[in-house]
């Protein structure tokens, strides 16, 4: 790895001290194979000498065997890494790439352009100072271009470097390079990228990447590389107010509690004024902690603090500079880039992480989508896979954050699916909406127990799932008669009732499955909380949204009553004709035939119908009900 | 008056560079210099931000005052070492926060101490709260088990040292077995020890730089059941929050120093004065050639190939392993500038001396879908 300096034969000692000063800029290369990326890094790498002799020659026999570049090295070989990508001529992910220089050291995400690769570019451009958007000078401003300054924009990053390449291709024609800048400023405009340095480059020719170009006499600014090593970095304004979501309690014994985390803004001394958000409670910093204790420390780094006082403050929280700490909401107006295969649906409740804290949040509104090639803005019901939307969410509890404008770190998050576990969205918090602030839970004297004490029962919810015609409603049926004859307060809600009413603007799909699943829901937890025994009957094919409706309602309140039948034999009762249909294609999205049953995994009754009277399934029931002490009275 | 000219002077930025970052003439800023006129107010911000100078220095009239604290200091950029420490340490605690039952595999190279040292800085004053786990194939050099006791022992922490039993029974070696020894005492091993301990989580020393496949490796990896990756099902990684959640019996390895190339590992090293196996330095050692390789006699089990005798030569070694299998460099290099000089200086890279890479180019991608680290 040889680097340039002689200072490394000459006084390792010097060496060693002017490198551990060195700071850290990280970038992004935005264009597709077409405009010569891979090249480019190759290229980067290859000139501040990051390649070793064994791996330039493998490099040279690579070329030859399956380089594009005839007898010349190929440098896009030496940052293709899988071997599928290898052999599609394709990079497919984000790949991570290092080199250094005597002034700085660097790290590239090397992210595909295409526009089945959002997802990718998104990621790469979360971390980076910079990105580096690349134009074919022979073609100019495609709509790629425009989306990834769109993307660049989007996530935040101030910094662009425009590289014209393949300037050797358009015979190093200033002409060209002053009409595709004029374009590209046209359209960026809007953009509010504060900075934009255009480069006319050649990464197949080594013109202005770390040598200045003698083709191009007429252009007087930096080379790539020189920019690239000076290029000041804000991370953040000056003065920007202290957060720092914690990450961990340190206990290690009875004398010292600290609080651990990577600092996300501003910078913090002992003694400094701090609250600790959302509950607000507010202390002094005792000290500063990493390894041994600091004078101070400032944003980028992970340190432990210890406050003046015991105060209540856990993994999840933020500590903020006491003078202006973070705001705190649960209802936001977000930008949401979905990453996932499976679609987006409003009404459904996913994880949201941000900083160290893990909530529930659901999309309540999506508001449009936004065509990432030409931000056009159009009403959507659903975000499929490197789709961007505008949404609102709803959260289960408050949250302390900033803007992500102002800070990536406490406005940044991620969603992620409860049941597969996958990251299926980044998000951006744009601002917490005003009724989350004004609409505040209108207190009432008589209680729900109180409700529940008068009708001497306790409330509780039995949600019916199944295929149709497994004998949901039936089944249901009888247990609300069973129950009525006991004395009890019942309601029962049915799946097709509720469409005549409550649900008559939902249709099928699996966007309007969610919300008519997470209206009834809704509904069953105010008639509990009024006192009553509700009995749902659904065919809810979706385990989220099941959960989700268990997740409105008291621990214990919600018992999931699975009435089970095989296919063959609902299909055989077809009581409503409508298997045939479905079969015939006159019904889409029917569950069991054209759309999912996701049977639930631990059902709290679990009725076998296939094998049983509907007589029979009530009477199991109201039996488990008994012996989960659901019937007895409230006096109890 | 302040002194601007020494201020300036030793903020490193020229006045003529400050004129243009406020917009001003540089006539103006001699002015300023000189006494002549104040730096007008509006512009006092700026300027501070420019070149570091605080506010209070800049207009001690308008600011001394008014600051919260005079001893706030404007704090300088972070290093690179800075900050890719702050991020290890950032991931290590997301790990021991989030996960049910982390281990930290522990190799004893000089990744492996860095990847301790940070745990170490992590959880300061305390202890990392999780095991380290050293998977031995009984080949491993002397010195390097000497160096793992005392390290631990020095630490505080618990260390589970995992051997294949059933290997050792079956006699299987580096000499007679090639890639199926590697396979079995390494790779089997592992897998073995996770599944006993029952880990969800086991940290590595992995680093991005180390091999082109590697290079879009995530932080944090998935592995399914039967411990294996695979590329298309990885997790994007934005900013720096990291989706820890897991599937029963699945599992995660995560790479704390993924972003460190071997410079900076070197240089932190030597910045943080962390102890490392005295190996990495030279000096004079028993020697035979083997399969292109100088392999130290580390002990009597080294099988002598025929007509040689063991030399002593002047070596040490780029990357530690298992004896038999890791190949030495002739080297002078004593101390840890040494070290770095003679790295930057060489011409390969350090994986070369590894004989388990000396297969098809893309080895490395397909040893890691069947889990070997």
């Amino acid at each position: 790895m040889a680097h340039v300096s002689d200072l490394i034969a000459t006084d390792i000692g010097a060496y060693l001290k002017q490198h551990e000063t060195k700071s850290l800029l990280r970038f992004i290369t935005c264009g597709s194979v077409d405009d010569g990326k891979s090249t480019l890094i190759g290229r980067l790498l290859y000139d501040s000498k990051m390649i070793f002799e064994d791996q330039l020659a493998a490099l040279e026999s690579d070329s030859k065997k399956m380089g594009t570049q005839g007898e010349n090295i190929d440098f896009a070989l030496l940052v293709d890494g899988l071997a599928a990508e290898r052999e599609q001529g394709i990079t497919i992910d984000v790949a991570y790439r290092f080199f250094s220089t005597d002034k700085r050291k660097f790290i590239v995400a090397d992210t595909p352009g295409h526009e089945q690769y959002t997802r990718n570019m998104v990621t790469g451009a979360s971390t980076a100072d910079l990105a580096v958007i690349l134009i074919d000078a022979r073609k100019g401003v495609l709509t790629q271009t425009r989306r990834h300054s769109y993307l660049v924009s989007l996530l935040g990053i101030r910094n662009v470097v425009l590289a014209i390449n393949k300037m050797d291709a358009v015979g190093y024609s200033r002409e060209v390079f002053d009409r595709i800048l004029g374009d590209y400023m046209a359209f960026a405009a809007p953009l509010a990228i504060e900075k934009i340095v255009p480069i006319p480059i050649s990464a197949l020719m080594g013109d202005n990447i770390t040598e200045r170009s003698g083709n191009m006499s007429w252009y007087a600014g930096p080379t790539l590389m020189s920019h690239l090593e000076t290029v000041s970095i804000a991370r953040q304004p000056s003065g920007a107010a202290f957060r720092m979501p914690v990450q961990w309690v340190n206990r290690p014994n009875m004398n010292f509690r600290g609080f651990s985390g990577l600092i996300a803004a501003g910078t913090i001394f002992p003694g400094d004024p701090v609250k600790i958000m959302p509950s607000a409670r507010q202390s002094r910093v005792a000290s500063v902690i990493l390894d041994g204790e600091m004078p101070y420390a400032t944003a980028g780094q992970s340190v432990t603090i210890t406050l003046e006082d015991e105060v209540d403050c856990s993994r999840g929280d933020v500590i903020c500079a006491g003078e202006s700490p973070a705001e705190v909401s649960d209802q936001f107006e977000t930008t949401l880039v979905w990453m996932n295969d499976n679609p987006m649906l409003s009404g459904r409740s996913y994880l949201m992480k941000i900083g160290a804290k893990t909530v529930t949040a659901s999309v309540t509104t999506l508001k449009h989508k936004v065509n990432v090639n030409t931000l056009e803005q159009s009403a959507a019901r659903d975000l499929k896979l490197n789709e961007i939307g505008v949404c609102n969410i709803s959260l289960d509890q408050a949250i302390a954050f900033d803007p992500y404008e102002e800070n990536r770190h406490t406005g940044g998050f991620i969603l992620i699916d409860r049941l597969t576990n996958e990251t299926v969205a980044a998000g951006l918090i744009h601002f917490a909406l005003r009724r989350a602030q004004n609409i505040h839970w209108q207190s009432v004297d008589v209680g729900r127990e109180a409700r529940a004490d008068q009708k001497r029962q306790r409330p509780c919810v039995l949600w019916f799932t199944g295929l149709s015609g497994a004998g949901k409603s039936t089944i249901a049926n009888l247990v609300e008669r069973r129950l009525f004859a006991m004395g009890k307060h019942t309601y029962m809600l049915d799946g097709d009732n509720v469409r005549h009413g409550l649900c008559r603007d939902l249709g099928f799909t699996n966007a309007d499955r969610v919300e008519n699943i997470r209206r009834v829901g809704e509904v069953a937890k105010l008639m509990a909380d009024a006192g009553l025994i509700v009995l749902a009957s659904f065919i809810s094919p979706f385990r989220s949204e099941r959960d989700m409706v268990r997740r409105l309602l008291p621990e214990g309140d919600f018992l999931e009553v699975f009435v089970d039948v095989p296919l063959d034999v609902a299909e055989s009762r077809d009581p409503k004709g409508l298997y045939k249909k479905a079969r015939a294609g006159e019904i889409t999205n029917f569950t069991g035939v054209s759309s999912p049953y996701e049977p639930p995994e631990t059902p709290e009754l679990h009725i076998q119908t296939a094998k049983m009277r509907p007589e029979d399934a009530a009477e199991l029931i109201v039996a488990g009900l008994e012996a989960r002490g659901l019937l007895r009275g409230g006096d109890a | 008056m302040p002194d601007l000219k020494r201020l300036f002077r030793e903020s490193g930025k020229r006045q003529s560079d400050i004129a243009a970052a406020v917009g001003r003439s540089e006539g103006a800023v001699s002015q300023w210099v000189s006494g002549d006129r104040e730096i007008p107010a509006d512009l006092v911000l700026r300027i501070e931000e420019f070149t570091g100078i605080p506010r209070h220095r800049l207009r001690p009239d308008l600011w001394e005052t008014s600051m919260t604290s005079s001893a706030r200091p404007t704090p300088p950029d972070l290093t690179h070492l800075q900050r890719l420490e702050a991020e290890s340490i950032h991931i290590i605690r997301e790990v021991a926060a989030e996960a049910r039952k982390p281990v930290m595999l522990y190799s004893v190279g000089k990744d492996s101490a860095v990847m301790l040292h940070l745990a170490k800085k992590a959880f300061a004053p305390g202890v990392p709260p999780f095991p380290l786990l050293h998977v031995n194939t009984t080949w491993k050099f002397r010195d390097m088990i000497t160096f793992r006791d005392e390290r631990v022992r020095s630490m505080g922490m618990e260390l589970i040292e995992w051997i294949n039993q059933e290997g050792v029974a079956q006699g299987i070696n580096p000499f007679d077995h090639g890639g199926a020894y590697t396979d079995i005492m390494k790779t089997v091993a592992l897998k073995a020890a996770l599944d006993h301990h029952g880990f969800d989580v086991a940290f590595g020393g992995a680093r991005r730089d180390e091999e082109k496949s590697r290079a879009k490796e995530r932080i944090f990896s998935f592995r399914s059941e039967a411990h294996r990756w695979d590329p298309k099902r990885q997790r994007p990684e934005l900013w720096n929050l990291y989706n820890t959640r897991i599937g029963n019996k699945e599992s995660i390895r995560v790479f704390p120093i993924s972003n460190w190339t071997e410079l900076d590992i070197w240089q932190y090293i030597h910045l943080e004065s962390i102890p490392i196996v005295p190996l990495y330095f030279s000096a004079e050692r028993p020697v035979v050639q083997h399969n292109g390789l100088t392999i130290m006699v580390d002990d009597e089990r080294m099988r002598i190939p025929p007509g040689q005798a063991p030399q002593m030569k002047r070596i040490r070694f780029r990357t530690l392993g298992c004896y038999p299998l890791t190949g030495a460099v002739e080297s002078e290099a004593a101390t840890l500038p040494e070290i770095i000089q003679e790295m930057l200086l060489t011409r390969t890279s350090e994986r070369q001396g590894r004989a388990i890479d000396h297969d098809a180019a893309a080895s490395m991608e397909k040893k890691k879908q069947e889990g070997y680290f």
